[in-house]
């Protein structure tokens, strides 16, 4: 025997390493809809599988806890039980003597408050609140449940046309979500299972570079029904609803505070995102369906009564726009700009030349990202995007972090803003930043707090803040519409308070995502639809190719390119390559077609009509 | 087309066609179990699994569409293989203790496992147990449910009541009412659709053989049994009968030799009920500002449970006649009893062989009682348990000479006969309208455009310069298309016809099961020739009929009339505990 030996990776080790990365793909990529008592139960076999067998509540208890959750599904617990599973899982939280016990504990009594309902319902009637009623997870991961297999399908059949007219029986924005969607759909595709997820948003792109949106008709109007609805706000939530009202007859009129329409998809993300020839194309497709339009029109209090008295209904989708401020002392220094006004005068290609200077945004979002973009592009000489917190707890899609660092934007992590200094002329020179050290998880979130350390002075000629929006609510709050922080308080329905009033899109959301506020725009105008007491159908007559027989070899995901980060720093031009031919039709052969397979075939894999 | 070979044959298809259709053009029949044309094409339960050259894993050929140069094989090691061992996989959750289930010898479940030549199950046995109210005339035994789902397909696309749905998720994955619901909160139908649609024994009717056969056996009892006009299209097919020897004369002695002291037909009520509801339907004419519109046909209680539960609003339109099965109820246990037996009434038990699950609800409804003598009608059974009951009580119809029904209430005219058949009612109705309105008979297939299985059938009859807009439906999802047309204002009509099944009663859930195949068209056709080989085509000239209003009744609609064969319709609430 040696003494020490060297360990050599064996092959039970090895596939058990597999395994376990392949069944961390597996929760991935989790079904939605799934019994979450069965899955806890899962869960907790899994955690019994790792107990190492020293300790009695781990060994034992956990084993207990796993016939007790047993005994529910099979029907056979009553309310008692649940005590008792608590009393039991409470009790090795408190007495395990390491993670693999105490943590077991915590999730099953995490799960047990979570989703109690769902624990009782099983009890009392012996079923799970879970449903299959939309099994397809990228199509119920969508907020506006767009069609995604189907469309998917078509762009591998290279039919793109139908591919766009399918989307929009959902989605009157597919160039938009084609560039900038965060793509939810992605999160828990079941492809996760083999390899990776589809690039579902890339696929997108493809299908709108090969059929240009405003190449592509949009349906024929409803007969006209009469009814006039006005839209406050020509952002995509307001447009979204105003496409639909228009399909099923209503004749839609927006008011847009701004000169220009396209909400935060304009005024908000810059152009090397999502250029403006290409938002274009939505909006074109749109308009077309016949919505009348007024520009430059702020809606108040009084303008807001006038239009109640002239139209059937409203539905209120003016964003989120304010801007939001720390209150830091200096913050009203000449040269501090919050990012919802630099990025608003970009939107009307008014830009900012930051020739030969020092800028410093505040802030770690997407917006913060756009911000510190577009001061590269603006000639600045530097750019640093100070942040409380660390970069893994950026907000910001990884990728824009990943692209601002390409472009030579520095990260200032874990530094709180304390104060801004100012030169003899008023103008900010200097960000004094606290030192933070990153701590205890907080609402499932790691929260800094002041380090060990001293003061920072940070040298700058611009200040960009970008710390949130806020939502204009005061002449709505006057009208009689009901707030809650900060908020319009819309039903599930997007209705208001007020009778044939409705809201959606970050004003009742908070700052989201365009394909949220997109989605809130479709809601509204079902419901606004039958509140003018018509039932109007949107459909579309697109037949989705049948699935591929190909076996589902594991294969690596096709991802976008981007330019050059030298080539794109100092200009304004999109950035994004899209797929070839042959990546798009790899891409979409890996889609698995859970429309077709699995339980999504039970009620014919799609809903053809909303 | 695509070209493909199957088990080394060439064959031709359209393209989009699947391999399992391809495969039967070519005569080759892959085993099914979960598919259901058209309506259940899932590849659930993957008994249906081929390999296809080139390709690692199997397909379902149920709902694979067969591709341009693809080779497939239906029985090779693999797929075979796995056919054998999903079947397995099926049995251990299975209560297979066949010899004690009502879908012996008719289960697909059961058979295909004969022909796979499945003689073990190498796994361990588990299956479910849900309590169910045995006392609903719908049965959903859970050890049985092999989730195949067409339960649920029928029942959403088909009748549109979406009853049953799946229930809970992973391995706990099953069927049940939908919503939370039990089956009694639940606004079933009943038209039992699900039963002739499910492959094994999950679904049933509730069995009162038992019940029959006590009365048959006692003394004191007198039976009088009525058979609807749909039961003698089928019963031959439980009992594995030629169609040549399955007569409607047969079947009346059958029903004698169970030991029934009466044999009557379910036609002569049906003429009665034409009687009262063309009637009805021309006092409603003119009086038309009083009336809501369409009068809807009130004989189908599938399609009344559905009405009012779905469109309760609309209760009032239904034609307030009774059906056939319970004027009959209530003849037996007045006219007949009193004027032709003079005996107590409450000796009587009215016995109904239905071709529906839904009447065994109709019969037990809390006001449809008006003979004073208990239950109108005391029990209803099924075609099936009608089959059930003749080969436990020994009976072999094929060794039995045809034999007559009993007088008076067993005569039925043509027009009777096909209220099996979906248009059946209202062609009858028309006949005897044109007769109330021009005094003289129509040719008597003057109104066969109401024939067939189209799903919604249209027609304008001009009777005496009286326009007579009627339609006719059948199945609940067609249904209700009708109605919603009817509320959008694109369609009017004076008088509809509906009937819950698919087919009308030819198809109805009380039938014997054939699987794979909708028998409600050759049924139907069986009860036209019936119509058209009787002598009697016309309601209105039944001579027991007019005897009844003769001698007891007065006439359509009189007082008595009323008291016994009319009912309101709003007296009892859906869903409603039958």
């Amino acid at each position: 025997m040696s003494r020490l030996s060297v360990i050599s990776t064996d092959k039970v080790n090895s596939t058990t390493e597999t395994l376990m990365k392949e069944f961390t793909q597996r929760i991935i990529a989790n079904p939605p809809g799934v019994c979450p008592v069965d899955m806890q139960l899962a869960f907790l076999k899994v955690c019994h599988a790792q107990t190492c067998g020293k300790c009695v509540p781990c060994r034992v208890g956990l084993g207990i806890l796993e016939e007790l959750l047993e005994s529910v599904l099979d029907n056979t617990a009553t309310m008692e039980t649940l005590n008792l599973i608590e009393h039991a899982a409470t009790n090795i939280k408190n007495s395990a003597d390491c993670a693999i016990g105490f943590e077991s504990a915590r999730m099953v009594l995490a799960g047990l408050e979570g989703f109690k309902e769902d624990y009782i319902s099983h009890v009392k009637e012996h079923q799970c609140t879970g449903t299959f009623e939309q099994p397809i997870p990228c199509v119920t991961l969508c907020p506006a449940n767009v069609d995604i297999p189907g469309y998917i399908a078509l762009a591998g059949a290279d039919r793109c046309e139908d591919a766009v007219r399918l989307i929009r029986k959902d989605n009157p924005f597919p160039t938009a979500c084609a560039l900038i969607c965060e793509h939810p759909c992605e999160k828990r595709c079941r492809r996760n299972m083999i390899d990776d997820s589809i690039n579902i948003r890339g696929i997108k792109h493809y299908v709108m570079d090969k059929a240009n949106a405003k190449e592509v008709p949009v349906p024929a109007c409803a007969e006209s029904t009469g009814r006039k609805v006005a839209i406050i706000g020509g952002g995509p939530s307001g447009l979204t609803a105003a496409y639909f009202l228009q399909l099923m007859g209503h004749q839609t009129t927006i008011y847009e505070e701004k000169a220009q329409l396209g909400g935060m998809l304009r005024y908000g993300i810059p152009n090397y995102r999502f250029p403006r020839e290409r938002l274009k194309e939505d909006i074109d497709a749109i308009l077309s369906t016949g919505v009348e339009v007024k520009l430059n029109a702020v809606v108040g209090t009084e303008e807001l009564k006038a239009i109640n008295d002239t139209y059937d209904a409203i539905y209120i989708a003016i964003g989120a726009h304010a801007e939001k401020r720390l209150n830091l002392e200096g913050e009203d220094s000449g040269n501090v700009v919050s990012a919802v006004d630099m990025l608003r005068e970009i939107g009307d290609d008014r830009y900012p030349d930051f020739t030969g200077k020092r800028v410093i945004v505040v802030g770690g979002g997407n917006v913060a990202m756009d911000c510190a973009r577009t001061a590269i592009r603006s000639n600045a000489k530097t750019v640093s995007i100070v942040y409380r917190r660390r970069k893994e707890d950026m907000t910001a899609l990884p990728a824009e972090v990943e692209g601002a660092i390409a472009e030579g934007i520095e990260l200032l992590t874990l530094k709180a803003p304390l104060r801004i200094e100012k030169d003899d002329n008023g103008n900010a020179s200097a960000l004094w930043v606290q030192p933070q050290i990153i701590g205890q998880v907080r609402g499932g979130r790691p929260s800094p707090r002041k380090a060990d350390k001293a003061e920072e002075r940070l040298e700058c000629d611009v200040i960009l803040m970008a710390v949130g929006q806020d939502i204009v609510t005061e002449p709505f709050e006057q009208a009689g519409i009901a707030t809650k922080r900060g908020k319009l308080l819309a039903d599930v329905s997007g209705a208001l308070n007020r009778v044939g009033m409705y809201a959606g899109g970050d004003c009742v959301s908070g700052p989201a995502t365009v394909i949220k506020a997109i989605a809130a725009g479709k809601v509204a105008a079902a419901n606004i639809d039958e509140f003018l007491g018509c039932h109007h159908e949107i459909s579309v007559d697109v037949e989705i190719p049948e699935p591929l027989l190909n076996d589902k070899v594991p294969c690596g995901r096709v991802n976008l390119g981007e330019k050059e980060s030298w080539a794109r720093k100092d200009n304004f031009e999109g950035i994004e390559y899209t797929m070839s031919d042959e990546e798009a039709y790899q891409e979409a052969s890996r889609c698995l077609r859970c429309d077709r397979h699995g339980c999504g075939v039970l009620r014919g894999g799609r809903q053809d009509k909303w | 087309m695509v070209n493909l070979t199957i088990d080394h044959k060439n064959i031709q298809v359209p393209e989009g066609t699947t391999i399992l259709k391809a495969a039967a053009a070519a005569g080759i029949e892959i085993p099914t179990l979960c598919f259901l044309k058209d309506l259940n094409e899932i590849g659930a339960c993957r008994i249906c699994c081929v390999e296809i050259e080139g390709k690692d894993t199997l397909v379902a050929a149920c709902n694979t569409a067969a591709e341009e140069g693809m080779v497939v094989y239906t029985s090779s090691l693999k797929a075979h293989y796995a056919r054998r061992m999903n079947l397995q996989i099926i049995l251990s959750q299975h209560d297979f203790r066949c010899a004690a289930c009502q879908r012996n010898g008719s289960c697909a479940l059961q058979k295909i496992c004969a022909d796979m030549n499945i003689n073990d199950v190498p796994f361990g046995q588990s299956y479910e147990k849900k309590e169910w109210d045995l006392s609903f005339p719908l049965i959903r035994d859970d050890s049985k449910c092999i989730k195949c789902m067409r339960c649920v397909q029928i029942c959403d696309k088909v009748q549109s009541l979406g009853i049953w749905d799946i229930v809970n998720t992973g391995k706990r994955t099953g069927v049940g009412v939908s919503k939370m619901r039990t089956i009694t909160e639940a606004d079933c139908a009943l038209c039992g659709q699900c039963i002739t649609h499910c492959p094994t024994g999950a679904l049933r009717e509730r069995d009162d053989v038992r019940k029959v056969m006590d009365a048959v056996n006692d003394p004191d009892k007198i039976v009088v049994v009525q058979i609807a006009p749909a039961v003698r299209s089928a019963w031959g097919e439980g009992l594995g009968l030629p169609e040549k020897m399955a007569t409607e004369k047969r079947m009346a002695a059958a029903v004698r030799a169970l030991g029934m002291d009466y044999v009557f037909d379910t036609n002569f009520s049906a003429d009665l009920t034409i009687m009262e509801e063309a009637n009805e339907f021309l006092e409603r004419m003119t009086h038309r500002e009083k009336y809501q519109w369409p009068m809807y046909t009130s004989c189908c209680p599938g399609w009344v449970r559905f009405l009012k539960s779905q469109y309760p609003d609309m209760t009032e339109q239904l034609s307030t006649a009774k059906s056939p099965q319970q004027m009959f109820g209530a003849v037996a246990k007045t006219y007949f009893a009193e004027k032709v037996l003079d005996t107590d009434p409450s000796r009587i038990f009215c016995v109904s062989i239905m071709p529906c699950t839904a009447k065994k609800a109709e019969c037990a409804l809390p006001n449809i009682n008006d003979a004073g003598a208990d239950k109108d009608v005391d029990v209803v059974l099924t075609t099936r348990e009608f089959d059930r009951m003749l080969r436990s009580e020994l009976i072999c119809p094929a060794n039995l000479e045809e034999e007559e029904f009993d007088s008076p209430l067993g005569t039925g005219s043509g027009a009777a006969v096909i209220f099996g058949a979906t248009g059946g009612v209202m062609e009858a109705a028309l006949r005897t309208a044109y007769y109330a309105l021009k005094k003289e008979n129509p040719k008597p297939d003057a109104f066969k455009m109401v024939r067939g299985l189209d799903e919604i059938k249209e027609v304008t009859a001009e009777i005496a310069g009286i326009p007579i807009r009627a339609a006719v439906v059948h199945g609940l999802g067609n249904t209700r298309k009708l109605i919603e047309r009817v509320i959008a204002g694109e369609a009017e009509y004076d008088f509809v016809e509906v009937m819950a099944c698919p087919g009308g009663c030819a198809g109805g859930g009380g039938q014997p099961i054939t699987e794979g195949r909708e028998m409600a068209g050759e049924r139907g056709s069986k009860l036209y020739t019936l119509d058209k080989k009787n002598p009697l085509r016309f309601s209105h000239e039944n001579p027991s009929v007019r005897a009844l209003y003769a001698q007891y009744l007065e006439k359509p609609l009189s007082h008595r009339a009323h008291e016994l064969l009319h009912t309101d319709h709003s007296g009892w609430d859906m869903p409603s505990k039958a």
